[in-house]
Formats: structure tokens, sequence, C-alpha cells
């Protein structure tokens, strides 16, 4: 059933992407742009966490899941260390998949050619 | 310059049609496909390393990372890209892609001109925006514990 749930709600955000891409005529960078501040207002209203509760990874692997990240690092580190805790808390959750992915695609262009 | 203004409406109707549905349908699959992945990917990282569920995500998403830059390198993620739309650009793995396929357009300008400073070019914006945003929102947040 986890996983139902986690194709639907992660296709459903996908399918919302398609159509404000197709519809709206948003570039790609302004979809994936507009997905981060959506996941970070969810995250901070709660919503998100009541999604990804349900959902798991079809609400944590979209883009607006690194939204809700950062929120969520912020809002746990602000109750201990004030306004220094939005800066600290921000890449507590982010920072797994940031620098990941910064390591990964310097190492793949190393390696591969670029096709086509 | 009054062909200019009008360019927009007179190529038109020379342009293909989208097909909202069709391209609705193949976002949906691939990207409900890649999330459903991800949620197997999370219960075998919880039961066979007994992880507790955030790290467990953690490591999903940085699986998914790897897989799509070693993707990107190959040239497989542009032809999912070419047939799913945003089904493969709003999970992580299209943040993954636009990374590592701006490093790997550049990589002939050097290791350090080419690669490093390229690298950001379309991803900035996700990081750009999503800090912005999550200090105003935290010094709402800030606001709103301390005061009311």
């Amino acid at each position: 059933m986890e996983y139902v749930l986690a194709f639907l709600v992660g296709g459903i955000i996908c399918v919302l992407g398609q159509l404000a891409m197709d519809i709206g005529k948003f570039s790609p960078i302004h979809v994936m742009s507009m997905f981060v501040v959506l996941g970070a207002f969810l995250g901070s209203i709660g919503v998100y966490d009541w999604l990804v509760s349900f959902a798991g990874a079809g609400a944590i692997l979209p883009i607006s899941g690194f939204g809700y990240a950062l929120m969520d690092g912020v809002t746990a580190n602000i109750q201990e260390s004030g306004l220094l805790g939005i800066g600290t808390g921000m890449f507590a959750q982010t920072g797994v998949s940031l620098s990941a992915a910064i390591l990964f695609s310097f190492l793949i262009s190393l390696i591969f050619k670029p096709k086509g | 310059m009054k062909l200019r203004d009008n360019y927009q409406e007179a190529v038109k109707i020379f342009q293909p049609k989208p097909s909202y549905f069709l391209n609705a349908v193949k976002a949906f699959f691939v990207g409900g496909l890649i999330c459903g992945i991800g949620q197997a990917l999370q219960n075998f990282y919880i039961k066979f390393f007994t992880l507790d569920v955030s790290v467990a995500q953690h490591m999903v998403l940085g699986t998914f990372i790897l897989l799509a830059t070693l993707l990107t390198g190959m040239g497989v993620y542009d032809k999912i890209g070419q047939f799913a739309g945003a089904g493969s650009m709003i999970p992580i793995t299209g943040f993954a892609n636009s990374l590592a396929s701006a490093a790997l357009e550049h990589r002939s300008e050097g290791a350090v001109l080419g690669i490093a400073s390229n690298m950001f070019k379309v991803a900035g914006a996700v990081i750009v925006y999503g800090v912005v945003i999550a200090y105003i929102l935290g010094v709402i947040h800030y606001l709103f514990w301390n005061i009311f």
C-alpha cells in the first residue's frame, strides 16, 4: 500500500510540474524553483509533514521535498539557537543531497565525455 | 518592426500543439515509478541495514543522485527526459541531472573555469530561491515563536 501511495503522490506532483510547463508555459528552471518555494512554504505550515508521513519517498524525492528539507532543518534548529539556527539548520537535512550532487557531478564530468 | 511585435502570434499556427494529456500521463508514470522505486529502496535500507527512516531517506536521495549522474554521463538520462518531461525533471534526479549535464557540457573549458564555474548554471536558481525562501519563512517562524 505504501508503494501505491508513493507512486500516486510522486506521480501527481510530477503531473503538476508538467501542466505548469505545458499550460503555464514556464521553463523547466522556473518550475523547479517554484516547486522548491512551494515545498518550503508547505513545510513551514506543516502540510508537507503530513504528506511525507503517508507518502514517504513519494513526497521526499520530488524537488519540493528539497524545499521541505530546507524548512524542516530551519524549524528544528530555530528553537535551540534562535535566528542563527536558520543558517545552521538550513543545510542540516539538505547537506547530503547537495554535497552528493556536487561530488558525483564533478567526478562524472571528469570520467565521461559529453554525448550528442 | 511590425513583424517582430507579431512574431509570437505569427509563428503560433506553425507550431505543433502539445498533447497535454499524453504528456501528463507520461510524467505521471515516470515520476510515480521513480518515487515507487525510491520507497522500495527506503524499505530495503531500513530492513537490511536497520537504519532510521530519516537516515534511510538520505541514503535513498544519495543513491538516486548517484544513479542520475551516472545515467547523465552515459547519455541515457537525456532520452528519458525527452520521453517523460517533468516526470524526470521534478524528482531529485532532475536536479542531479541539471548539475551533471552542465558540468559535462563545459568540461572542455577546464576543470576550474569549465566544470566548477558552470556546474550551477541551471540548479543555481533552485538553491538561490530555496535559501532565500527558507530565510524569509524562518524569520517569520522565529517572530511567531517569540512574540505570539
